[in-house]
């Protein structure tokens, strides 16, 4: 800047070097954003703490008792046993989280649709999303109690069965998954619905080629998020399907098993091997929510890759 | 895909246009009276609210065929929402009413029978921000046919082809039909929201602010879409600028937004009249102010 050549007298002089510089009290905020930095970081590393706990203990207690035979064998009829495994339990977790999915996405994705598309601010709409915010919050234990009211007892001895499990956890899914539902169709820019709607394409199949795969990868994760949580209840499922020890791959006869009620019937017994088994078997859940996770990830992401033409 | 629109019933209502008129042939030898013009829209005594609150009122105007015609005005002054109203965008506003009478080719377009769907496929539309779908450009522009139960994949080529060179944006993306229509630049974005209105066959385009988002080249690359266009459609363009309709409309309506008895602004037209002469000689002096920069 120095060597810069004079400026004519009659112009204002230029701009002093200096004026580049840091101004005064800089170095009081450098500070300040440094230690919002940090303590940033540092809750999110607390945060991450328990999670990684929880996972690290669970593979280090879990890791020894996997086996084929521990993943295939029949349950013990007493958790005193050494012997057994949680076949069974793997298929009732499967197939009765597998029957309350295909119950409650369709459902709740529906009604989601209803609610932004359809009901708006209607007196109906704002009673289902009342509702449905109410029933966000219902203890899941009360949803066993109900699906064991008013499905299992009035079917006497034929009641327990994985079918009445799905029940209680697709109940438990639906108002999760019709909120989020509707909050993802929310955030579907009205450019893009009056593109369509601009073009002569009705409601019905803006919502079809426009809005849903627009907010597809949103509602799956809000449907994720459900399943999840349903795979790994034990409450709604402690009164519904029973005690099978055999695998049963029938959700609507005979009672069935879930890795849940496995890991809480043999993590409260005072045996060594049954506390080992609940390890196992808390560590096929995690895994088996882990892929069921992935899967359904990558699906989304070929879905919208396909209905976007993005390649 | 359907036929192309013929008008049931056509008025062909006698518009006196002064000698100084646009389009060639219009006029006669002495410059006296030319031909009547065959009308597209006819607006009488519209009016807007929007959930009980009136927004624009008392808005009479005829469109003609094959001439563009430019909405101008200040904001707020309720140009756009006239233009909504012409292809009945505002059934998809909860609580919007359109009063008063829009006559489309003669026919009643709020009449009881008309299915709004079939409204916005003959009169299209293009927005003030480019709207691709997130889709690739090709079925971007094949929505519109698809809509109309083309599947023949030859016969959508043609459209996509078609559609794409109409709006002049062929070469530039023939290479990549399939990649994404979120990949291409603002200016491309809109072409291709103008060629897939265009893909549908229709028969007026309403374009809404089309050029405000984009640098002054990719304007003028519009503006003479626009010009050539008119000569199979009748385009209807809302504008903030003023020389963009100087430059491209054959016909100006100036809008603008004043108080009623009871205080509340309320947007009307001012005037409508030849291009020409509403920016050389308008009748208003209010068109004068705005035209002259004096307000708005």
């Amino acid at each position: 800047m120095a060597t810069a050549t004079a400026p004519p007298a009659s112009l204002p002089p230029s701009p002093e070097p200096s004026m580049l510089r840091p101004r005064a009290g800089t170095g009081r905020r450098r500070f300040k954003s440094g230690l919002a930095t940090f303590f940033i970081v540092l809750t999110f590393v607390i945060a991450l703490v328990p999670l990684v706990l929880v996972v690290a203990y669970i593979v280090s207690k879990g890791a020894d008792v996997i086996s084929k035979d521990f993943l295939t064998d029949d349950i013990a009829f007493s958790t005193r046993s050494t012997e057994g495994g949680i076949g069974p339990a793997i298929v009732g977790t499967i197939v009765i989280t597998l029957g309350a999915t295909l119950m409650a996405v369709p459902l709740g994705v529906l009604g989601g649709i209803y609610l932004n598309e359809y009901g708006g601010a209607s007196k109906f709409a704002s009673l289902v999303r009342f509702l449905s915010e109410i029933l966000t919050g219902v203890p899941s234990i009360v949803m066993g109690l109900f699906i064991y009211t008013v499905w299992v007892l009035p079917r006497k001895g034929e009641g327990l069965t994985g079918f009445a499990g799905s029940l209680a956890l697709a109940c438990l899914m639906l108002p999760v998954i019709i909120r989020t539902s509707e909050e993802m169709l929310k955030l579907v820019p009205r450019e893009l619905r009056e593109g369509s709607l601009a073009l002569g394409s009705r409601k019905s199949r803006t919502i079809r080629t426009v809005v849903l795969p627009h907010a597809a990868p949103g509602i799956v994760s809000g449907a994720l998020l459900a399943v999840a949580r349903a795979a790994g209840e034990t409450a709604p499922l402690l009164f519904t399907i029973g005690a099978a020890t055999s695998a049963n791959w029938n959700l609507f006869k005979g009672p069935n098993n879930a890795l849940s009620l496995q890991i809480y019937g043999n993590a409260t017994s005072p045996f060594e091997p049954a506390v080992a088994r609940a390890f196992g078997a808390a560590l096929t859940l995690i895994v088996i929510v882990f892929i069921a996770t992935a899967l359904a990830r990558i699906v989304t992401v070929i879905y919208t890759r396909r209905t976007s033409g993005a390649s | 895909m359907t036929d192309t629109f013929t008008p049931e019933s056509t008025i062909n209502a006698v518009v006196t246009l002064p000698p100084t008129v646009t389009a060639s042939g219009d006029e006669t030898a002495d410059g006296a009276e030319s031909p009547p013009r065959e009308v597209v829209f006819d607006l009488n005594g519209v009016e807007v609210y929007y959930s009980g609150f009136r927004a624009v009122t008392d808005v009479n105007l005829d469109v003609t065929r094959n001439e563009i015609s430019a909405f101008i005005g200040p904001s707020g002054c309720g140009k756009t929402t006239v233009l909504r109203a012409l292809n009945r965008m505002h059934d998809l506003t909860p609580g919007a009413v359109v009063k008063g009478k829009i006559s489309y080719h003669g026919e009643d377009l709020y009449g009881a029978k008309v299915d709004p769907a079939e409204v916005r496929r003959r009169i299209g539309m293009v927005f003030q921000k480019p709207n691709p779908f997130p889709k690739s450009i090709f079925d971007n522009i094949a929505y519109g046919p698809r809509l109309n139960g083309t599947r023949k994949r030859s016969a959508l080529d043609d459209i996509v082809e078609r559609s794409l060179t109409r709006a002049a944006l062929w070469s530039e993306v023939k290479d990549k039909l399939k990649s994404s229509a979120l990949g291409l630049s603002g200016g491309q974005q809109q072409r291709l929201c103008i060629a897939r209105a265009l893909a549908v066959e229709p028969d007026v385009l309403l374009m809404d602010e089309p050029c405000s988002a984009l640098d002054p080249i990719a304007t003028a690359r519009i503006e003479d879409l626009m010009e050539e266009l008119k000569q199979d459609l009748t385009i209807v363009i809302v504008t903030h600028n003023m020389q963009q309709a100087a430059r491209v409309s054959d016909r100006t309506a100036f809008y603008t937004a004043e108080a009623d008895d009871q205080g509340k602004r309320v947007g009307k037209l001012v005037e409508y009249d030849v291009t020409e002469r509403m920016f050389t000689n308008p009748s208003d002096p209010r068109t004068e102010g705005y035209i002259t920069g004096r307000f708005g």
